[in-house]
């Protein structure tokens, strides 16, 4: 381009709708935020949030066959982006049935009413007594779903790294935002704000190297620079491993992952499973796209690092799960494993793995949503009852939810007929396809590991009684009843009839460059 | 042929049952269990009327065939049908799980979920009948993993004091075998999608794939140590005790009666004829492992205090009988094999049914030393308890002898000490078995037999069956072996064994 005469990108709007339609939707929330009166304002903010996550879902269906590279080739509109924006938009509006829940907590929503009040505060108190919610979460909310949009379609490392902020700026605040046990809560933001900054740091100056050495932040030129100068690769590897640390903090994988339980466990419930389950979908988005458009040509340089942290990630990760007595953690260290098990698929740098790795998000974030669903169920007086102990007895007492929940640590564990077994299984596959006998029984020696613990919690739920002073399952509205019947739904389906989802991931084809 | 899909309404009936006793009402116990017992009876007459229409001299190599597309993009079918080995032990399954029905009536009574115990009975009969019925191995696989939720819940729910305990060890034992089956089963599956083109689990496109012994050496172990777990074979055991001293006795009876089963079956179904080259290696190893099973269980059995772990200890030795007769490649020993599974069924039954009936008239305990002088007491329960112990010596005249004789006899033409030092495990048998006989039944009256109440008629219904099958198969094997023969005769084509010539006079050349 020449530098002298700035040119106005051309830029299809059409294409770009359902990014446009959820990031409208979060500048109105804040308007309203600010001109609507504080009793109408959670009802108009729900319609914002599901009508436009809806009606940017809708556009992404009726736009879903675009192939093209948009706004001067910084975001790819391709298959695979297309498929785990769709992803990001059903997750965030399951992940938003859970977070408009107001029955659970007697108080109200799962979050405090004005962030800025300190606990414990005589201010705090006389908000929640006049049941104050605060409807901020909302905008935030649409605003880290468009930046995860944009994360999973840009082409560009600078596009990228904004989008990064944008998705995780929302994050950090919301995990902050818990109504009960809120120093935990805040504690929890700000480790996820600093380890989050410094990650962010890592992939600036992984991109400043990867400039370096290319000239260019755009993908395709990045890989362009590759081929035409293959020698030259200290510092353009340099430059990819801290573009990889940047995202492998987001993905939550070994050795970077020490913020993922704090995090999960101080996040109100409804967060987590949003965070869990979304975060992983556009950061492992990213990551493929990163890795396999622009960096292709080093892969014989990065597989062997994927291996590793893959191979890593899946025994730590299920290793320290079973010494967890708190089903939050022990959960956030599962979704450790469960990243491993994904980067599995990444690392095989075929189209093969790229399809097992979108399987294995669909499955992966579907199981998360209903097990944070049942975890901001089961309450005591002090909010969610999460000391594993606590749930003794849970089979006796709530034999439906205890049922969701068994099914859930099933599909984790890999047992057939649940979703995570058939994701497994398409990764599993696509590793094996490509010799990666060892990384495969890592993956068989971590699960078998893993299925200790998820088998632990039936062991508490099903075969022991109830202690003294037992949570009580709180009775939903139909907002969590029916986050949570859809992800048994998904979980079940996905683990007997998976052909559909497999054709679809496969029609998507492969990431456009 | 018949256009009747056999073996899914066979499967699908249990289901059905299940289904039905989850909708029924939790307070009438009576009626939930009779439903049960129905269904399960239903499934029984429902493989008599199948098995009648078996034919026998057929060249195909499975009958009542089905095969629907299930997960095309990996060429995965639901795929069903049944061969001469297949056909007995869905059998099995189908006889015994009417007759734990009837014989656990009374197992749940403290509040526990009734309905719960026996739907999960009917949903393990589904996953039993299918799971021996499969004919696409990924199918197999994921009836082979899901029968462990079944199980696990009717230990951990329903079993003795240290059941939790005792399901998690079965389930973790059982899983990382299933895993390392897994990982085995999509390396098959990588090898037919480089050979074929196209990718498949179908048996029997997979036993005509030519592996390069190198990578049919590995895969072997993946599936071999699923099967080795859950048979189980020395020194993957020690599940097993835990598990069988826990459960119901019921339970104890399809656990090892007939889920133990699969793993002597997938070898002879899916070891032999697809790693040919790789069964062949490791055989001398298999039949090591065997042997010492055979010596070693029936040695810890010999030393055992309590009544359920002494019959897991002697099933492993037998266990140790059949693996043997399967991994020296005659006919015979095969045969034999896959009778010894039949025979070994019905001794489990007898064995813990009525384990279980003394249990429940001394407290639930099953140490031995609890016991003394019974059959003063409760004659009938005493007699039947002599009749198990003699099935677990394999007496002649009863069903699990003709499979040790045979599988001796097989072993005996090819591997002389082998043989010998396996016969050494029927006389440890018999010394086990009688002291048990003696230590419980005979002498002077324990106090807590005191006053113990013979067999009702619903007990003694529940063991007539396996007493008159046991004796049946024993005196006139002949309409099994003739089923059973062409299957282990097309196994033994597929490995391109032949048996070898006898050195001496053949023996028992009627079979």
């Amino acid at each position: 381009m020449n530098p002298d005469v700035m040119v106005a990108p051309e830029i299809d709007y059409l294409a770009l709708l359902p990014m446009i339609i959820v990031g409208v939707a979060a500048v109105l929330g804040v308007i309203v935020e600010t001109f609507v009166g504080r009793g109408a304002r959670r009802p108009v903010q729900l319609v914002l949030v599901f009508g436009s996550l809806a009606g940017a879902f809708a556009a992404l269906v009726w736009q879903s066959s675009t192939r093209s590279l948009e706004v001067e080739g910084a975001l790819a509109i391709d298959g695979p982006g297309i498929l785990l924006m769709g992803l990001v938009l059903i997750v965030a509006f399951v992940g938003a049935m859970l977070m408009a829940e107001r029955q659970l907590d007697p108080a109200g929503d799962s979050f405090a009413p004005r962030a800025s009040a300190l606990p414990g505060s005589v201010d705090e108190r006389e908000l929640t007594k006049r049941g104050y919610l605060q409807t901020e979460v909302w905008p935030l909310f649409l605003f880290a779903v468009v930046g995860m949009m944009l994360f999973i379609t840009s082409t560009n490392l600078l596009v990228m790294f904004v989008a990064l902020e944008v998705m995780s700026l929302p994050l950090y605040l919301l995990a902050g935002m818990a109504r009960r046990r809120r120093l935990l809560s805040q504690e929890a933001a700000l480790k996820y704000f600093i380890l989050g900054a410094f990650s962010s740091a890592f992939f600036l100056f992984g991109a400043a190297l990867v400039y370096g050495f290319s000239g260019s932040v755009e993908f395709s030129a990045i890989a362009d620079a590759l081929a035409a100068k293959p020698g030259e690769t200290a510092l353009i590897v340099i430059g990819l491993a801290m573009l990889v640390v940047g995202l492998l903090f987001k993905v939550g994988a070994v050795p970077f992952h020490q913020w993922v339980p704090d995090v999960y466990q101080g996040s109100p419930a409804p967060v987590t499973a949003f965070m869990a389950a979304a975060v992983k979908v556009a950061a492992f988005g990213a990551m493929l796209r990163l890795l396999y458009v622009a960096f292709g040509g080093l892969r014989w340089d990065w597989e062997p690092l994927l291996w590793v942290v893959a191979g890593l990630t899946m025994i730590v990760g299920s290793i320290v799960a079973i010494a967890q007595t708190d089903i939050k953690r022990m959960i956030a260290y599962s979704s450790i494993a469960q990243a491993g098990f994904i980067l599995i698929g990444v690392s095989t740098a075929t189209a093969e793995g790229l399809w097992a790795s979108i399987f294995y998000l669909v499955a992966y974030s579907f199981t998360t949503l209903g097990i944070f669903a049942v975890i901001s169920m089961v309450r005591d007086s002090g909010g969610e009852a999460t000391r594993i102990e606590q749930w003794s007895g849970l089979g006796r007492t709530n034999p439906v939810i205890a049922t969701c929940f068994a099914i859930f640590m099933l599909a984790l564990a890999g047992i057939p007929l649940t979703s995570g077994f058939i994701a497994k299984f398409v990764v599993f596959e696509a590793a094996l396809a490509v010799d990666a006998v060892a990384l495969v029984i890592v993956g068989v020696i971590a699960s078998v590991i893993a299925a200790f613990f998820y088998v632990r919690i039936i062991v508490v739920m099903f075969f022991r009684d109830p202690i003294e002073g037992a949570p009580r399952v709180a009775v939903p509205s139909g907002f969590t009843t029916l986050a949570l019947s859809i992800s048994v739904a998904v979980t079940v389906i996905l683990g007997i009839l998976p052909q559909p989802v497999l054709d679809l991931i496969e029609r998507a084809g492969v990431f456009l460059r | 042929m018949t256009t009747i899909p056999w073996l899914t309404i066979l499967g699908v009936v249990p289901l059905i049952g299940a289904l039905i006793l989850l909708v029924l009402p939790r307070d009438n116990v009576r009626l939930i269990k009779q439903a049960a017992l129905v269904f399960s009876l239903a499934a029984l007459v429902l493989t008599v009327v199948m098995g009648l229409q078996f034919d026998a001299d057929s060249t195909a190599a499975f009958q009542f065939v089905e095969s629907y597309p299930w997960i095309p993009a990996f060429g995965i079918s639901y795929s069903v049908g049944v061969d001469g080995i297949g056909l007995v032990l869905v059998a099995l399954a189908t006889t015994l799980v009417p007759v734990t029905i009837l014989a656990g009536w009374n197992d749940v009574e403290d509040g526990r979920s009734v309905k719960g115990y026996f739907a999960w009975i009917l949903v393990l009969e589904t996953l039993m009948i299918g799971v021996f019925a499969a004919t696409d191995v990924f199918l197999f696989y994921v009836l082979f993993e899901v029968m462990l939720i079944p199980i696990y819940f009717l230990i951990g729910r329903y079993g003795g004091p240290n059941r939790a305990y005792a399901a998690t060890k079965f389930l973790i034992y059982s899983l990382v075998g299933g895993l390392l089956m897994l990982a085995a089963l999509i390396g098959l599956y990588v090898v037919s999608a480089q050979q074929l083109g196209q990718g498949t689990f179908d048996f029997a496109a997979l036993v005509g794939l030519d592996i390069d012994p190198t990578t049919q050496k590995i895969l072997f172990l993946g599936f071999f140590i699923a099967f080795a777990i859950k048979a189980p074979l020395w020194p993957f055991h020690t599940w097993l005790p835990d598990a069988a001293k826990e459960s119901t006795p019921a339970t104890a009876v399809l656990l090892i009666g007939v889920l133990d089963k699969v793993g002597t079956f997938g070898m002879i179904r899916y070891l032999l004829p697809i790693f040919p080259a790789a069964s062949e290696f490791y055989a001398p190893l298999v039949i090591a492992m065997a042997v010492i099973g055979i010596i070693y269980g029936a040695l810890v059995a010999l030393g055992q205090t309590d009544m359920k772990r002494l019959f897991a200890y002697s099933s492993m030795s037998h266990f140790g009988f059949i693996a043997l007769g399967i991994f020296v490649f005659t006919t015979w020993s095969m045969t034999g094999s896959t009778l010894y599974m039949l025979g070994h069924g019905l001794a489990t039954a007898a064995a813990f049914l009525t384990a279980g009936f003394l249990m429940q008239r001394a407290g639930g305990s099953s140490a031995i030393a609890t016991y003394g002088g019974v059959n003063k007491v409760a004659p009938v329960l005493a007699g039947f308890f002599l009749f198990a112990v003699m099935s677990a010596i394999a007496l002649p005249g009863l069903a699990s002898f003709v499979g040790e004789f045979l599988v001796l006899l097989g072993t005996f033409s090819r591997y002389v000490v082998v043989a010998v030092i396996a016969t050494l495990g029927i006389v440890l048998a018999a010394a086990y078995a009688l002291r048990l006989y003696q230590k419980v039944a005979t002498g002077p009256e324990s106090p807590h037999v005191e006053g113990m109440r013979d067999l009702n008629g619903r007990e003694v219904t529940s063991l007539v069956p396996v007493v008159l099958l046991t004796i049946v198969l024993g005196v006139f094997p002949a309409p099994v072996l003739d089923v059973v023969n062409p299957a282990v005769d097309r196994v033994m084509d597929t490995i391109g064994m032949t048996d070898p010539t006898p050195a001496l006079a053949p023996a028992g050349g009627d079979q």
